[in-house]
């Protein structure tokens, strides 16, 4: 409960205790990220890259990286499914996701073709994880069919889980779910919209 | 229960806790105090009981940590006293952040505690009793007492110094 007390006097005796030090915040808040490195406390780090489509979270354990999201996903709501899911112990930590930043940056700018990360599934089960785990063998530049991806999973009828597994992807763009299209060869859905899996296939294509 | 990252807690609380912590233990000491009870804090945050009231969590993490920090300067303490209060050379507003602060400095412990939790926290004082010890009507006078010492020093001199400021 936050209740304004009554102002203490007439001339605000506290007003020029600033309310907000700006600067002090961002020196606290790097010291507390680096503190809470150290100590083994930051559960899930994250940042975000600006892209060709827009801004992309990027968020990490100690596992690896763990999800990658859109703007049209809303950050701020999956910054709380992370907390819901995996710890609450969520803080913006650049530093933590450097790696993974740069490759996605090399990846847009058309000079990166594989993703060379750890990575972290536990936000996706059984037979989704299966189908995530097969999508990097489907070469850049290159595309695959939901069918022939069921096929590959071990599954040929699941054709309809395929698509849901690459809908649900945690980690798109560097678990090339945009590389899966429909048999007819339109794209298909996309977690980034249609418009970003036809530029990424297209960005691939160009390369 | 679903917890909100504590990246938002850190904003959200982030600048009343440093206030606190300022007016507690001074701008130097404030930032050590700020940073371990956010680090304590993030550490605890999943296991805080669903419902808290996260200001007043932080708020009494940060009062042990503040008194941690005076038990051990106290114990490093050589004779040498305070720093003495001069009143600042500096134009607004840096100038009346440290004079508050030196104002500050000199109340009693428990009126500089009371003061802070209460006005700069809008904590009830049935919940700063809770963290200060004691009865809610002795931490609201201890709270009364600081801010009428407040207004005898502070808020005179800044009376003062707004007159010459128009004045030249």
């Amino acid at each position: 409960m936050m209740t304004t007390p009554e102002p203490a006097d007439g001339i605000g005796l506290f007003a020029a205790l600033p309310e907000v030090d700006d600067e002090a915040q961002r020196r606290l808040h790097a010291r507390l990220v680096a503190a809470a490195n150290e100590a083994g406390v930051l559960d899930v780090a994250y940042r975000t890259v600006d892209t060709p489509l827009g801004s992309l979270l990027l968020a990490a354990t100690d596992k690896g990286l763990v999800r990658v999201a859109y703007a049209r996903e809303d950050h701020d709501q999956v910054l709380e499914q992370l907390a819901h899911r995996i710890s609450p112990r969520v803080l913006r930590a650049p530093a933590r996701l450097e790696l993974p930043a740069r490759e996605i940056e090399e990846y847009f700018a058309g000079r990166r073709t594989l993703f060379d990360l750890p990575l972290d599934f536990q936000l996706s089960s059984s037979f989704r994880r299966t189908v995530l785990t097969l999508l990097p063998d489907i070469a850049y530049g290159t595309t695959a069919s939901y069918a022939a991806l069921a096929a590959a999973a071990g599954n040929p009828k699941a054709v309809r889980a395929v698509g849901t597994a690459c809908a649900t992807n945690p980690l798109p763009v560097v678990v090339p779910c945009h590389r899966v299209v429909r048999s007819d060869g339109t794209v298909g859905q996309y977690i980034g919209g249609t418009d970003a899996k036809k530029s990424l296939l297209s960005l691939e294509a160009a390369a | 229960m679903r917890r909100e990252p504590f990246e938002k807690v850190v904003e959200l609380h982030g600048p009343t806790v440093l206030r606190v912590c300022r007016a507690v233990l001074g701008a130097a000491a404030a930032d050590d105090a700020w940073s371990e009870t956010f680090l304590s804090a993030l550490r605890a945050y999943p296991d805080l009981r669903p419902g808290s009231n996260l200001e007043a969590w932080l708020v009494t993490i940060a009062h042990r940590k503040a008194l941690d920090q005076l038990r051990a300067e106290a114990r490093r303490a050589v004779p040498a006293r305070n720093l003495p209060e001069q009143p600042s050379t500096h134009q607004l507003p840096g100038g009346w952040e440290s004079d508050l602060l030196a104002a500050l400095k000199a109340l009693p412990l428990k009126q500089r505690q009371t003061v802070a939790y209460h006005y700069l926290a809008g904590i009830p004082y049935a919940d700063v009793a809770d963290i200060v010890g004691g009865t809610a009507e002795a931490a609201r006078r201890a709270a009364a007492d600081g801010i009428a010492a407040l207004r005898r020093t502070y808020a005179h001199a800044r009376h003062d110094r707004d007159k010459e400021g128009e004045s030249s």
